[in-house]
């Protein structure tokens, strides 16, 4: 309790440095656009700029970290390079240029100017772009952020045996206790303890991320698990236990739901095993949009501060505080919705887990998960 | 639209990532923590239970001391109780000797006494026979100290001597 005034704090100091480089970003694509050829502020082309992937992690103004760019070619074999040969953009390299953040093959091996450069379609299909890209970047801070932080907390376990917890590890404990208690025993029943190490990662790969992404400065900022690359990634691999857990008592209700007439089963069957991949599609869809819809939120907010100060410097200004206080609050939502996304997440997958290696009838459980999914989506 | 189409570079390098990720922690975070906190609970409860088995046996050892307590109170009693009856027995007894020999002890002083009362009785007559012989004597010594008394005396003896 005594500490709360100074969390209140540091979320209002942190919200509002977080609208402020916000906000320089902004400035800094609207000089662009402008030194350009004079442009009006385009607020979704800035937005779906700062919400998508991206071959190098744009910081301030002109200026952004390079990083490496690992393009595999059918036809031109293997090629890795700095991607800021690139030059944001206005130059080609070895062949390749940056299109609508896009990496295209063009038919001018050297060094030319982007904008006068021929894309060669034939090339470009043989292309595969395994880039560490901004996402990337950020997917590996996490990795070895999750890595320092749970193996120092395993740490904390083997050192302090039967104790209470300490530091990181009390922090912690009551996390992994819930992910275990709430999450996986209340979904799976007596098999959980197979499937914590994946429901534990994905709940903190995603919480992490979730964070992560409302920091704006470097290595925050990246609209990781608003991506659908890596919402799809998690689900998938939702999908693949679940089917390869499942028991014949799951199979049997999908393809013949006992106790059902034979002409009801020609519809239900079709339904059931869309199911199966409806679950998991849901799942990817769920994640991806609410994070990247906060994104959004808080880029509107930006754009709108621009929108008029493109009238007059005066009425952007008080647009701008108006902004900002909705941008607190909208940052400490996202917040909230960071935790619940992951928690979400890992709940529905427990519970399709649950319900592929549950033993007894169906009667129950089916209707369980797809009660709480209706409640949460 | 470009952002509901998942890229393969982000798709490739999160798989492989995820999956580096969820060996390792696996291996080196959730397994030993896991462990740890089935550990813990397991320990705690152990301690709880044994803290509950302590508490019954104390419990019981209460009972027992009260029992034993109880036990020794009874025997007490028991004790205290045959120990007053010995008593008033001992008391009934030794008032009824003494009554017995006060009475026997009495009997006899009474008869001493008596004897000696007789005693004396017999001694306190002889004794008066004897100063009466005395006395008679000597007041016979007196009156007889000169010849007219004797005569006197005779006379008046011999006045009372009738002659029948």
């Amino acid at each position: 309790m005594k500490k709360s005034p100074i969390l209140l704090l540091l979320l209002v100091v942190f919200t509002t440095i977080s609208s402020l480089v916000n906000a320089q970003d902004s400035v800094a694509v609207n000089n662009t656009h402008t030194e350009a050829g004079n442009e009006k502020f385009d607020p979704g082309k800035m937005i779906t700029d700062h919400i998508s992937d991206a071959h190098g992690w744009h910081l301030w103004g002109h200026t952004e970290i390079p990083l490496p760019i690992i393009i595999y070619s059918k036809d031109r074999g293997l090629s890795v390079f700095s991607s800021s040969h690139f030059e944001h953009g206005h130059k080609t390299y070895n062949g390749y240029m940056i299109h609508g953040n896009k990496i295209v093959a063009v038919n001018e091996m050297e060094v030319t100017d982007a904008h006068s450069a021929t894309i060669n379609d034939q090339i470009t299909e043989g292309v595969y772009d395994i880039s560490i890209t901004k996402n990337v970047m950020a997917l590996l801070v996490s990795i070895v952020l999750l890595l320092i932080i749970f193996i120092s907390v395993a740490k904390a376990y083997k050192t302090r045996p039967n104790q209470a917890p300490k530091g990181l590890q009390s922090l912690m404990e009551p996390l992994i206790i819930f992910v275990r208690d709430d999450i996986a025993k209340s979904s799976i029943g007596p098999k959980y303890k197979k499937y914590m190490p994946y429901l534990l990662s994905v709940f903190f790969f995603i919480w992490l991320n979730n964070l992560l992404g409302l920091i704006p400065l470097f290595p925050g900022g990246a609209n990781l698990t608003g991506n659908i690359a890596v919402t799809m990634s998690l689900a998938v691999m939702t999908l693949l236990i679940t089917i390869f857990s499942a028991n014949k008592h799951y199979w049997l209700h999908v393809f013949a739901m006992p106790g059902v007439p034979v002409w009801v089963l020609i519809i239900l069957t079709p339904i059931e095993i869309l199911g199966v991949f409806l679950r998991p599609f849901v799942l990817m869809i769920r994640l991806f949009a609410n994070i990247m819809a906060g994104h959004i939120i808080a880029l509107s907010f930006v754009a709108l501060i621009f929108i008029f100060g493109e009238i007059h410097a005066a009425v952007g200004a008080s647009v701008g505080v108006v902004s900002l206080v909705f941008m607190v609050f909208m940052t400490t939502l996202e917040l909230l919705v960071g935790f619940l996304q992951a928690y979400v997440f890992t709940l529905l997958s427990a519970i399709y887990i649950g319900a592929a290696v549950e033993e007894h009838d169906h009667d129950s459980h089916g209707h369980d998960a797809h009660v709480e999914e209706a409640l949460i989506i | 639209m470009e952002l509901v189409k998942p890229a393969f570079g982000l798709t490739f390098w999160m798989v492989l990532g995820f999956l580096i990720v969820l060996f390792l922690l696996t291996k080196f975070a959730w397994k030993p923590i896991l462990k740890a906190l089935q550990e813990r609970e397991n320990s705690i409860e152990d301690a709880l239970n044994a803290a509950k088995k302590a508490k019954a046996e104390i419990e019981g050892l209460k009972s027992d001391n009260e029992k034993l307590l109880a036990e020794a109170r009874q025997e007490r009693d028991q004790i205290l109780k045959e120990a007053r009856i010995t008593k008033d027995n001992i008391i009934n007894e030794a008032r009824n000797k003494a009554t017995v020999e006060a009475d026997r002890l009495l009997a006899l002083a009474r008869e001493g006494i008596h004897n000696e009362k007789m005693a004396a009785i017999t001694d306190l007559k002889n004794q008066v026979a004897l100063l009466s012989v005395e006395i008679a004597e000597k007041v016979m010594k007196q009156q007889l100290a000169n010849d007219d008394k004797q005569k006197a005396l005779v006379a008046d003896l011999l006045k009372g001597v009738k002659m029948n």
